[in-house]
């Protein structure tokens, strides 16, 4: 046990050595400092709220879909267990009312299937392109997790301890809400694009896609606020990030159980056979 | 010494024709149930069936994503994200593949470093040492492949980065550079070939296992005292004793494996590999996974020329090195005693390269720029990378003739009955 203890001990200095050194390199990209939210979906027992996918997807299908593809996102998904919760019925009527293109059927065309996954709403690279002044919309299918937020030296480790893994969801909301009318004196903004505090480089080629009262809820009592819009669609990000992350945490949670109870039952074991040996 | 307990026969006549003609049952109960194993290995030495255990994972979770991966570089990114939603049992089996590997290199970190402190690389042990020493090495190659086929950013970019280091050989850097590639820039033959040799790789590294077990099966197991065994007194044989404190240390060591599988898959990964590769958008820092990362700070630190060596070539000798001076470890220790634990100048020296190692790590994910007070992470890197090579090329050859190790045990036995006094 000698050695556990000269092991913490050198963690121990190493972490006093390296976080005097923290402060510096953050000021680097002086940007304003995330909010971080606390989401249904973080921690041991995170569960995605259903609600909130829904009126993330409400959000995403009247205002992101514009723009963004989601390609792997598929109809069915949305009534799979674990997500925003629609009936097959809805998912099946929702789907009707897209255009899959299809060589394969009369005219090219059909009316989309629950199987069918979700249109980019571009043809070609080049049509996105041309349609937003060069840049390049990315798709959503994965945006939640392919995004982060950086912590300096010591606070990233307690990351692997709390399992922080909304990083990806925490970006786009922050990224959503730190875009500026007017951008700071002495800081000028290229033609065609726009001021966002959050951004590395604060110079976005997306234009503010959210306002207040953009997206009518169904629930009167959920406030129509940037903020709002922005936490829902990013929960819901994360969703199609992530679509069995409740599958995965239940299940994951008896595994952890029957490890610790299987982990003392070979400890009693071991010690029970070895009572007879000196050592 | 593996021949202590008697020949095993076994009674069915049927098992003894077969017996007789290929001794696979004698052979097995020799070397898994008889050997005897020193009865004072504590938890450290549980590593070694923790990291056969790995090994195994990754082969059977390998195996089962090849079956549904894409080897395309058009399909190869949706094909993993397939497998993740679509696949039963995918996200699980490919969580437990990618954390598999973290885990792998945790692993092999301890059992590399009891090594280390117990001087357990000393006679008779040193092709022991050596075959472990191209089993992690083996180990990085299929690990840097592997994490070139979900095909994003960081995949693409660390491939770009890693092939490009052969390139600064002189005369053949540019033709390795272009067959490693299999063409002039990373590219859908690249991919192929990396999958290719990633499937390969680990059935290499099982063969290598063989022959390193083979090797510990000849002397036997060192031990924490470093005396070496004198009679049966100080042994156990290895089932049931070693097995059951083996498996209890696995599901020990399953606990922070499957905490990472099931709550935090992708944090020990890079957010940017969740963007598909692009060659033309290069990500603002590349880097490796952090198993890779003490060695690519290595490679980095060196940024001058020295004498007709430019900085390129001098970084990867510098990296190749500092894997290759483990293969001379046996011979510059000149230390007679072998247990670090019987070494009072030595276990300084050993817990600052542990610390030094650890920063190297850290070092190796910063950028170059960073600053730390006066030194930026590229000097800071420097003195770590010099501490490094001190460690094995002055320290372990000079301590061996200065230091006064204290009294060892006469025996085994001898030292357990005085601890449980």
């Amino acid at each position: 046990m000698i050695m556990s203890k000269t092991i913490f001990a050198a963690l121990a200095l190493a972490g006093v050595l390296l976080t005097s050194a923290g402060p510096a390199a953050a000021q680097e990209n002086a940007s304003v400092e995330p909010v971080l939210n606390g989401w249904s979906f973080g921690g041991l027992f995170g569960t995605y709220d259903q609600a909130q996918l829904q009126r993330g997807f409400q959000v995403f299908r009247e205002v992101c879909s514009n723009c963004h593809g989601a390609h792997l996102l598929a109809f069915r998904n949305l009534a799979e267990e674990g997500g925003p919760g629609y009936s097959e019925a809805q998912v099946k009527a929702l789907a009707a009312t897209y255009t899959i293109a299809d060589p394969s059927a009369t005219g090219g065309e059909r009316p989309g299937v629950a199987a069918d996954h979700w249109p980019s709403p571009f043809e070609t690279e080049q049509d996105a392109r041309d349609a937003n002044g060069g840049a390049l919309p990315p798709d959503f299918s994965v945006i939640a997790k392919a995004r982060g937020i950086t912590k300096p030296f010591p606070f990233w480790l307690f990351n692997y301890f709390t399992a922080y893994q909304e990083g990806g969801p925490d970006y786009i909301h922050n990224l959503l809400i730190n875009y500026r009318d007017q951008p700071p004196e002495g800081v000028t903004v290229p033609d065609g694009k726009f001021y966002n505090a959050f951004f590395p480089g604060h110079a976005i080629s997306m234009p503010p896609p959210l306002s207040d009262g953009l997206v009518t809820y169904e629930d009167p009592n959920v406030p129509q606020t940037v903020d709002q819009y922005a936490t829902d669609v990013a929960a819901f990000l994360m969703w199609v990030a992530d679509p069995h992350l409740v599958a995965r945490k239940e299940l994951g949670f008896k595994v952890l159980i029957f490890l610790v109870l299987f982990s003392g039952l070979m400890y009693l074991t071991k010690r029970k056979l070895w009572s007879t040996v000196p050592h | 010494m593996a021949h202590s307990a008697e020949r095993y026969e076994p009674k069915n006549p049927a098992l003894k024709w077969f017996n007789d003609r290929l001794p696979l049952l004698s052979y097995s109960k020799a070397h898994f149930v008889d050997f005897p194993t020193p009865k004072n290995l504590n938890y450290w030495w549980t590593f070694g069936a923790i990291l056969t255990l790995c090994l195994g994972i990754q082969i059977v979770t390998g195996v089962i994503l090849a079956m549904h991966y894409t080897p395309q570089v058009d399909l190869a990114f949706d094909s993993v994200e397939h497998i993740k939603r679509d696949v039963n049992w995918g996200r699980i089996i490919q969580g437990v593949h990618s954390v598999g590997a973290s885990a792998f290199f945790f692993a092999v970190y301890v059992h590399i470093f009891r090594g280390l402190y117990y001087g357990s690389y000393k006679a008779p042990r040193e092709v022991l040492w050596m075959l472990g020493v191209i089993i992690f090495l083996l180990m990085m190659a299929t690990a840097f492949m592997g994490y070139v086929l979900p095909w994003g950013q960081m995949s693409f970019w660390g491939a770009t980065v890693i092939t490009n280091i052969f390139s600064a050989i002189p005369l053949v850097g540019t033709p390795i550079l272009e067959f490693l590639r299999g063409g002039f820039a990373v590219d859908n033959a690249t991919l192929n070939r990396f999958f290719s040799l990633h499937y390969l790789l680990p059935f290499v590294i099982a063969a290598v296992v063989v022959l390193h077990v083979w090797a510990l099966h000849i002397p036997g197991n060192s031990n924490p005292t470093g005396v070496e065994v004198k009679d049966g007194r100080d042994t156990v044989p290895f089932t049931p004793y070693a097995t059951i404190k083996d498996l209890f240390g696995i599901s020990v060591f399953m606990i922070p494996f499957a905490w990472f599988v099931f709550f935090a898959p992708d944090i020990l990964g890079h957010p940017d590999n969740y963007i598909l590769a692009n060659p033309v958008a290069t990500p603002e820092h590349i880097v490796p996974e952090w198993y890779l990362l003490p060695f690519y700070a290595m490679l980095r630190a060196i940024d001058f020329n020295f004498l007709f060596i430019n900085s390129k070539l001098g970084g990867v000798i510098v990296m190749f090195g500092s894997i290759l001076i483990l293969f001379f470890v046996p011979w510059l220790d000149t230390s007679k005693v072998r247990s670090g634990a019987f070494r009072p100048m030595f276990k300084p020296f050993f817990w600052l390269f542990i610390l030094n190692f650890l920063t190297l790590v850290y070092l190796g994910a910063q950028s170059p720029a960073t600053r730390f007070g006066i030194l930026s992470a590229s000097d800071f890197a420097k003195l770590c990378t010099a501490y490094y090579f001190l460690y094995f090329l002055v320290i372990l050859p000079v301590l061996g003739r200065l230091e006064v190790p204290r009294p060892l045990p006469a025996s085994i036995s001898e030292s357990v009955l005085a601890k449980s006094h």
